[in-house]
C-alpha cells in the first residue's frame, strides 16, 4: 500500500506491516480526539518513523496515488483536527 | 483502518475527485487520452526505428569484419603459396580472432532482430488500440454533444432556461397589469352606475347649467300649469289649448331667462 507522508513523499509499505502501523494510528486518532497534544505529537513521530523503517520510498516522479495520508512530521494536533473537519484538506 | 491515515486519504481523494468533476469536460479528457496514446505510439515507433538503426549498424560491421576476414584468409593461402608458413599461420590466427568477434556480433543481431520484431508487433497493435479509441472516442463525443444540445432544447421548450424564464415573466407581468386595468376599469363603471363614485370626466354629468336650465324648465312648468288652470277657471277647452300653446312658445322667449343666463 502506498502512503504519503505530507512534506515528505510516498512510501511503499507491504500489507503486512499494517497491524503494527494501525495500533500506532487508532493510537493517534484517540489522543486527537482527546485533545492530548503531547501524546499525539510522541505517537505521530512514531508512526512516522515505523512508515519510513517498514517502507520503501517511491521515486519523486512516481505518479502513484496513495491510499492513506498522514500529517507532516510538524503537524500540530489542532492543525489536525482542521483537516479532518468537514471542510477537508482542500477548500471549497 | 478507521485512524487519522484513512480519514486523511478519505478526505484527499473525495476533494480531488471533486476538483476534477468541476474541470472535467469529458470530450476534453478524451481528446487529451487520445494525445497521450499517440504520443505513446510515437515513442514505440521511434524505439522500433533506434533498434533497427542498432541493427544495420551491426549488419555494417558484420560485413566488413567478414571482408577482412575472408582478405586475411587470401592472404594466408598467398603466404603459403610463397612457402611462408609463418606468415600463414599470423594470418589465420587473426582471421580466427575476428571469426570470434563475427560470432558475437551475430549473437547479438539476432537478439536485436528479435526485438524488433517484438516491438514492431507492439506498434502494430497499438495503432490498431488507438485507431479504436480514436472511433469510440468521436463516437462518444457525438452522443455527448447530442446529449447536451436536447438538453437545452428541453429545457427551452418547458422555460426552465434562463432566457427563456425572462420572457416568461415579462409576459406574465404584462398579462397581471392588464388583467388588473381591466378590473379596476370593470369596478369603475359599477361604481359610476350605482351612484357610489362621480364621475369626474365631465361626460354625461350634470354640471351647474343644465341644473339652473332643469330649474327653469322646472319653473317653467310651474308657470304653465298655473296658467293652464288660470284658463280652466276662465273658460272653455280652446281657451285652455291657446294658453298651452302660447306658454310652450313663450317658454323659448320668457324674459327672465336672458337674465339669467347673464348672470352665469
Amino acid at each position: 500500500m502506498i502512503v504519503r507522508i505530507m512534506g515528505e513523499g510516498q512510501v511503499e509499505v507491504a500489507d503486512s506491516h499494517f497491524p503494527e502501523l494501525n495500533k500506532l494510528d487508532d493510537e493517534l486518532l484517540a489522543e486527537m480526539e482527546g485533545g492530548d497534544e503531547e501524546g499525539f505529537r510522541r505517537t505521530l513521530g512514531a508512526l512516522l518513523d515505523a512508515v519510513r523503517r517498514l517502507g520503501t520510498p517511491l521515486p519523486d516522479d512516481a505518479l502513484e496515488p496513495s491510499e492513506l495520508i498522514l500529517p507532516a512530521a510538524d503537524a500540530g494536533l489542532d492543525e489536525v483536527r482542521e483537516m479532518l473537519s468537514d471542510d477537508g484538506l482542500i477548500p471549497g | 483502518m478507521s485512524g487519522v491515515m484513512k480519514r486523511m486519504g478519505m478526505i484527499f481523494r473525495a476533494k480531488a475527485n471533486k476538483a476534477l468533476d468541476r474541470a472535467e469536460d469529458p470530450r476534453e479528457t478524451l481528446d487529451y487520452s487520445y494525445q497521450k496514446q499517440l504520443e505513446l505510439l510515437q515513442k514505440v515507433r521511434r524505439g522500433v526505428a533506434d533498434v533497427a538503426t542498432s541493427r544495420k549498424r551491426l549488419e555494417l560491421q558484420l560485413n566488413q569484419l567478414q571482408g577482412q576476414s575472408a582478405k586475411l584468409e587470401d592472404q594466408g593461402r598467398k603466404a603459403l603459396a610463397l612457402g611462408r608458413e609463418d606468415l600463414a599461420r599470423e594470418a589465420l590466427s587473426r582471421r580466427a580472432s575476428l571469426q570470434q568477434q563475427v560470432s558475437d556480433l551475430e549473437v547479438q543481431h539476432q537478439t536485436l532482430q528479435g526485438e524488433e520484431e517484438k516491438l514492431t508487433l507492439a506498434a502494430q497493435r497499438l495503432q490498431a488500440k488507438v485507431d479504436a479509441f480514436r472511433t469510440k472516442k468521436e463516437t462518444i463525443k457525438a452522443t455527448y454533444t447530442a446529449a447536451q444540445a436536447q438538453t437545452r432544447i428541453a429545457e427551452s421548450f418547458s422555460g426552465i432556461s434562463e432566457e427563456m424564464s425572462d420572457v416568461g415573466l415579462a409576459i406574465q407581468r404584462a398579462e397581471d397589469k392588464t388583467a388588473q386595468l381591466q378590473a379596476r376599469a370593470g369596478a369603475i363603471d359599477e361604481l359610476l352606475a350605482s351612484g357610489a363614485l362621480d364621475d369626474q370626466s365631465g361626460l354625461g354629468s350634470k354640471d351647474d347649467i343644465q341644473a339652473e336650465l332643469d330649474r327653469l324648465s322646472g319653473g317653467t312648468d310651474v308657470e304653465l300649469e298655473l296658467q293652464r288652470m288660470k284658463a280652466e277657471l276662465a273658460g272653455g277647452p280652446s281657451a285652455q289649448q291657446q294658453a298651452i300653446e302660447g306658454g310652450a312658445q313663450g317658454n323659448g322667449q320668457q324674459p327672465q331667462a336672458p337674465h339669467r343666463f347673464d348672470k352665469q
